[in-house]
């Protein structure tokens, strides 16, 4: 497969941009990968994605597509082997339902409690850790996950929440608060562990120390401002 | 053995009415189960634990919900007269504009028809960056979604119909043939359409709803 045929824009640090890039690896694609600096976006950027000035941004032969759980769709459908969806309709609306679900009501969540303080802080907070139950149980003690039914391929829901491996720990940290008590969420906490350790993932994280001090600087910046949150 | 299929909607809804469509569409039987979320039934908390929300599809006693979930679960069922196109970068463009239709546009719209006083400039600015969108999308086709309805459409009859309604009642002007006359047309062809015609909720029905809602929060 030539590397330049496929183009994917994204940001070191950006979660989102890091999805579709796992999963360019899981089906084993070359691509050129373009950093952007989403603080300062480049007239490649705003020229391929207009509608949302965002990334990531693919560009396959010519073809845009942006959003990330779109890109994963779009690569599943476009090297079709080693599927990243089941192929059971059913398992399928499963696994896009607690993509969402995770997206909207952890990570949306964990950020809020990240860039919030006191009261909103807490309620955020509780929000979060609901969440989390809901997707211990569903989620991280479910079928579709890596290490269930001895499964060692990483799957489209591994890489939709992936991001609570590495970026949620950081920020804990850097929120000073604590969501995933591994004694709360054994099953995910031994997800995390399997995760974090497969071969395509291993090496495909943002620095952890890089991390903890951009998100402490956008913690401060966020907080300190009523509005206009870029989600990273 | 007979498939079994079942929607749990609210009449007025967009949402339980998207899915209405799709599986018209496509030729499947169900069993219309109304709600009232101010009583919600068990089955409903059974089905949709998580949300406690419709739509929620029940087929052969499974359940679906989120309904562009439950869309591309229909058209990945029932192979008859697709709502998505074949080819994976046309089905990544459609899934785009149905996202942010309901990320964005439809909020948009929403807020800019019920926004405050002094919020309501802005909130229409937005609405309209959104209209305005949707419109260079479209630009000569008939529909999003080609020559015939596709998902897009479906999840956009919001801006069609319930949008034309709400504007009616609160006398917003957003979507007017003046300044969205590409979008204005899209919008009288897709509710002329037999099938969404047929089973839109009437219209009385939903600007009896937003009267409503407009007088209670005078």
């Amino acid at each position: 497969m030539e590397s330049k045929e496929v183009k994917l824009l994204g940001f070191w640090v950006s979660p989102f941009s890091r999805r579709v890039e796992w999963a360019l690896k899981v089906k084993g694609v070359g691509y050129e990968y373009i950093e952007e600096d989403i603080f300062n976006k480049s007239n490649l950027l705003l020229e391929l994605n207009p509608v949302h000035k965002k990334v990531p941004v693919l560009v396959h032969d010519g073809k845009v597509i942006a959003e990330s759980f779109i890109l994963l769709e779009y690569v599943d459908e476009t090297w079709k082997h080693h599927p990243l969806l089941p192929q059971d309709p059913h398992q399928r609306a499963l696994a896009r339902f607690w993509a969402k679900f995770c997206e909207e009501k952890v990570f949306e969540t964990a950020w809020n409690a990240l860039c919030s303080k006191g009261e909103e802080k807490q309620k955020a907070l509780e929000q979060c850790k609901e969440a989390m139950e809901k997707m211990e149980e569903e989620v991280f003690k479910g079928k579709q996950i890596l290490g269930s039914d001895g499964r060692s391929n990483l799957g489209y829901l591994d890489i939709a929440v992936g991001w609570i491996s590495h970026w949620l720990p950081v920020f804990e940290e850097v929120g000073s608060m604590q969501i995933l008590d591994p004694l709360q969420f054994p099953a995910t906490a031994a997800w995390i562990d399997r995760f974090l350790n497969h071969p395509l993932i291993k090496d495909n994280l943002p620095p952890r120390e890089k991390m903890l001090v951009y998100f402490h600087q956008r913690s401060q910046e966020l907080s300190s401002t009523a509005q206009g949150w870029i989600k990273v | 053995m007979a498939e079994e299929v079942k929607l749990f909607g609210i009449r007025g809804s967009p949402f339980s009415h998207r899915i209405e469509i799709a599986l018209k569409l496509k030729g499947v039987s169900y069993e219309y189960i109304e709600e009232d979320l101010q009583n919600k039934s068990p089955l409903l908390l059974k089905y949709n634990p998580v949300h406690k929300k419709i739509p929620v599809l029940l087929h052969n006693g499974k359940p679906i919900a989120e309904s562009i979930v439950i869309l591309e679960y229909i058209e990945e069922t029932w192979k008859t007269n697709p709502i998505l196109p074949a080819d994976p970068y046309e089905r990544a463009i459609a899934r785009f504009w149905a996202k942010f239709l309901d990320d964005k546009c439809m909020l948009a719209a929403w807020n800019a028809c019920w926004a405050k006083e002094k919020e309501r400039e802005k909130a229409m600015e937005e609405a309209s960056e959104g209209l305005k969108t949707l419109e260079g999308e479209l630009k000569d086709k008939k529909f999003f979604g080609g020559d015939k309805v596709g998902m897009v459409d479906i999840v956009a009859t919001f801006i069609a119909f319930w949008l034309t309604a709400v504007q009616e009642v609160v006398g917003a002007d957003l979507l007017t043939p003046e300044k969205f006359p590409i979008l204005f047309k899209w919008s009288e062809d897709l509710v002329g359409c037999p099938i969404i015609k047929e089973n839109l909720p009437p219209r009385d029905l939903l600007t009896a709803n937003f009267r409503a809602r407009l007088e209670s929060s005078k």
